[in-house]
């Protein structure tokens, strides 16, 4: 009886944004009378920081810090339509629909500022740290808040922008599937190494190294916090989870937490993780979305270094223990491939 | 720990950004950790009552009859809410963006399709009271033979599981009851390949699990408007589906969210607000509607059980010549959104890989399960395990490094995909050799070298005919000076400037019964540019993805 490792990879790529399109979300930004800003959604924050994520590109947009946007999202009386959140489709779907409405509410306040210092907006660039100034001459330069105050008062100006975001939906051929899926594609690569006990059958996952390509970083740590979660999910779909553990028999169904098994905290391992950025044209900022994908590498890249580690394919998810020990019986022993390096 | 590989594609980005790429504190960050983030069911009514929900104990039976006088008579008991309450109870989620024939109704009327399925709802002063009341109410059953496993529902003689779909399968373009992918010819490549791979896969339901179950809170307003408090992913998803059962005009109702404790795609159903509107409605009071965790893991949809079968067809060099997917999603009792995950699944056929030959079936199947619904990687999740599982076997097979194995095959820039696009803005080849290197993988020179942005064509998407002696050609642009790609062979048919797969000499595919084939183009044809999106089709096409179209 004995421990074996083993290691397996996997290659994936996933589509950002409901499959075919037709899937708009729109955005609304308005400066109040001291040149702080808010953007009204209706897009939902499931923890994956659709808030944040939503608040630096309109800050970037504008031109102004971070601290001076505000996100108000999910009141369906202020917050216009969105399609909602999910498909990978918050970053990219959204965040475009803020951009162009921080863009459209930038030339307003670029407008009033341009009034207020007697020059051409043309001629005018933001600090990103509340100031506006010409170009080339930065002692000409007048804060946000004055341009706000300016524009609501004195101007009649509203620094507003609209902004809608929509991949026009696509035919699909019935005969052959011919269709425009996705405007673009995250890719990922991530490699597992496990130990599998011979005896009992069980699986630790001892290290996990990856790389996502995701357009555009737009906040490192949420990047992070939703790669190292989303590969906990799928160690989790790998080996764990399924309210039908004996599917397609209905019986046995878990009711509670003590009976769906889930990885805990011991269970989680190293996770090396590299970031790339091709940036989608279509992007913005050239952001894509890592949000769904990140946990589908892990369960094959597991069954694969379950392999490598004992020699045995176990095709079906999840991947217990019983299902271990029955290949390894059905093959006569536990056998690695060599292959562990 | 996460780092950063700038150096790549560098030439591709503009860095010069001021907010965007920072590692910024999250805006609800301190509501979140001092537990003042506000969820659906952290705000509170006066006189709130209670929804909780009769399910059915049976998999799938006819009901004979309801009594549920004496829980009429239960203390605390407000209202039973039937299914003749329900103004429109007969419901499909995606008929807001009008795909698919209502199937589902809010409460059964006559028949029960899946344990737990809700009949009948009670409105009480507490949660124990509707509960207690529940336990008083009679249903009288006649079992009906049920069918639990996807190919056997497609048998003849199976149980019919869904009235709407009597068949047990979704119905595509008013015609088919699966999604097609046809690309290349697959048999013909089959016999020109040196090995030829098959394999089954399947990956069980799996719970979304949640933190916080699904839940609303209905409370009404004034000048006839209801405020919804509720846990959904989608609000006007959720809105627009709850005016539609409630027969109300959108306007009437205000749904406040946003802050959700955990989705997963497990709450873009609207299990919860339809009712707990009606039940508002109906009595004038605060109603909540949530899920107990026993409801959530066994009632609550989970993602999908998929089957999938796969066939591949390789050479010993390790080019993948032909890839072959029949798969069955199990969409339990009701459509849900399977319908639409199995046309995302046929888009996401055959990986990211450049095959010239691919061939799917994909099947929306009903069976007597808990609806299955919307989850992480929806389409896609279970299809990269088998695609990834079966790309070892076939490294295996061939006696290949599987990383390496998977570079030779990775999509690049320009390739053209079994859907009839081009790739672009490809990046799997990096992330493998940034991956490999992290993790001490050793890939040979020529594997490190490779690169997305060069060697592809769409030409790599078809294969020569190997009646014909092979050409080994360089990569279409000049090799580079430093010698990148020179060593990948490139075997392409003599006719260098062949525009498309079809041009290729390998005999058409039979056409389809009763349909024309596409006439091919000449051979000298310019490259023919991606269909723009929403373009319209020939007249021998369908209109739309949606062929059930409604309105």
């Amino acid at each position: 009886m004995a421990r074996h490792r083993g290691r397996g990879v996997a290659t994936i790529n996933y589509p950002i944004g409901m499959n075919l399109g037709g899937d708009p979300s729109q955005a609304l930004v308005h400066s109040n009378p001291t040149g702080k800003f808010t953007v009204a959604l209706s897009s939902i924050d499931l923890g994956q920081g659709m808030k944040s994520v939503t608040r630096q590109i309109c800050a970037e947009t504008l031109g102004v810090p971070v601290e001076d946007v505000y996100v108000d999202t999910a009141d369906s009386d202020t917050g216009p339509h969105c399609m909602g959140s999910f498909a990978s489709r918050g970053t990219h779907r959204v965040g475009n629909a803020v951009m162009v409405a921080a863009r459209e509410a930038r030339a307003v306040m670029m407008e009033a500022a341009a009034e207020e210092l007697e020059v051409d907006p043309g001629d005018l660039e933001t600090d990103g740290k509340g100031n506006i100034r010409v170009k080339g001459a930065p002692h000409r330069s007048i804060s946000v808040r004055d341009v706000a105050i300016a524009a609501q008062f004195r101007q009649g100006k509203t620094i507003s922008g609209r902004g809608i975001f929509l991949v026009p939906l696509s035919d699909v051929d019935p005969e052959t599937g011919e269709m425009s899926p996705a405007t673009c594609y995250a890719h990922a690569c991530l490699i597992a190494e496990v130990e599998v006990d011979d005896e009992t059958g069980d699986v630790t996952v001892v290290k996990m190294t990856s790389a996502y390509e995701i357009g555009r970083a737009i906040n490192p740590r949420l990047v992070e916090q939703q790669l190292v979660g989303g590969a906990w999910m799928g160690m989790s779909h790998a080996l764990y989870e399924t309210p039908e553990p004996y599917y397609p028999d209905t019986r046995n169904g878990p009711r509670d937490f003590n009976e769906y098994l889930m990885p805990g905290p011991g269970d989680i391992c190293p996770h090396d993780i590299i970031v790339l950025e091709r940036p989608a044209p279509d992007g913005p900022f050239g952001a894509k979305g890592p949000g769904e994908m990140c946990a589908n590498p892990v369960l094959p890249a597991i069954a694969n270094a379950v392999f490598n580690a004992v020699g045995v394919r176990i095709d079906e998810l999840p991947i217990t223990p019983e299902k271990i020990l029955r290949a390894i019986k059905a093959r006569g022993g536990a056998a690695g491939a060599g292959r562990t390096r | 720990m996460l780092e950063f590989r700038k150096d790549i594609f560098a030439d591709e980005r503009d860095d010069n950004l001021q907010e965007v790429g920072q590692p910024t504190q999250r805006q609800d960050m301190l509501g979140h950790v001092t537990g003042t983030s506000p969820y659906y069911d952290d705000h509170r009514f006066a006189n709130l009552l209670h929804l909780k929900i009769l399910r059915s104990p049976h998999a799938h039976a006819r009901i004979r009859s309801i009594d549920d006088s004496a829980a009429a008579r239960a203390p605390g008991v407000k209202r039973i809410i039937r299914a003749a309450d329900v103004p429109v109870n007969l419901n499909t989620l995606l008929s807001l963006i009008q795909f698919g024939k209502d199937d589902e109704p809010s409460l059964a009327t006559d028949v029960v399709r899946y344990k737990g399925e809700p009949i009948l709802g009670i409105v009480a002063t507490s949660e124990r009271a509707a509960l207690e009341a529940l336990a008083l109410v009679r249903v009288s059953y006649d079992q009906l033979p049920a069918v639990f496993d996807v190919e056997e529902a497609l048998k003849p003689g199976a149980p019919s599981v869904n009235a709407t779909y009597p068949k047990n399968t979704f119905e595509y373009y008013g015609k088919y009851d699966h999604q097609k992918v046809r690309f290349g010819d697959v048999e013909a490549a089959f016999k020109q390949a040196d090995i030829v791979v098959e394999d089954r896969y399947q990956m069980s339901p799996i719970e979304h699990a949640p933190t916080e179950t699904n839940g609303s809170i209905a409370v009404p307003d004034t000048n006839g408007r209801f405020i919804v408090y509720t846990s959904t992913q989608a609000l006007f998803f959720s809105l627009d589906t709850s005016a539609k059962i409630n027969a109300v005009q959108s306007n009437q109702l205000h749904f406040i969210g946003g802050t959700v404790g955990g989705g997963f795609g497990g709450k873009v159903d609207t299990l919860t607000e339809p009712l707990s509107i009606l039940a508002a409605r109906l009595t004038g009071a605060p109603v909540r509607y949530r899920f107990g965790r026993h409801e959530e893991m066994q009632f609550g949809s989970p993602r999908g059980a998929e089957r999938i079968y796969i066939k591949d067809g390789v050479m010993k060099d390790g080019r993948i010549v032909a890839r072959q997917a029949r798969a069955y999603f199990d969409s339990g009792a009701y459509t849900r959104l399977s319908s639409y995950a199995v046309v995302k699944c046929a888009a996401h056929i055959p990986g990211p890989y450049t095959i010239p030959n691919v061939h799917a079936d994909i099947y929306c199947v009903f069976t007597n399960r808990t609806p299955a619904t919307a989850m992480r990687g929806f389409g896609v999740t279970a299809l990269d395990f088998a695609l990834e599982c079966q790309m070892d076997k076939l490294a295996t097979a061939v006696g290949m490094d599987p990383l390496e194995f998977r570079i030779l095959n990775a999509y690049r820039d320009g390739d053209m995909k079994a859907h009839r696009r081009e790739a672009k803005n490809c990046a799997l080849i990096e992330c493998a050799q940034v991956a490999a290197e992290k993790a001490n993988w050793p890939l040979r020179d020529e594997f490190r070298r490779m690169s997305s942005r060069q060697g592809g064509t769409h030409e790599r998407a078809g294969v020569a005919d190997r009646t014909r002696t092979p050409i080994l050609v360089p990569a279409a642009k000049p090799a580079p000076a430093d010698g990148t790609d020179r060593t990948r062979p490139i075997v392409t048919p003599p006719v260098p400037a062949a525009p498309q797969r079809i041009a290729y000499e390998r005999p058409a595919p039979p056409p389809p019964a009763g349909t024309a084939p596409p006439p091919p183009p000449p051979r000298s044809a310019p490259p023919p540019p991606p269909a723009p999106a929403g373009s319209t089709h020939g007249a021998a096409r369908f209109s739309s993805v949606f062929g059930t179209r409604r309105r």
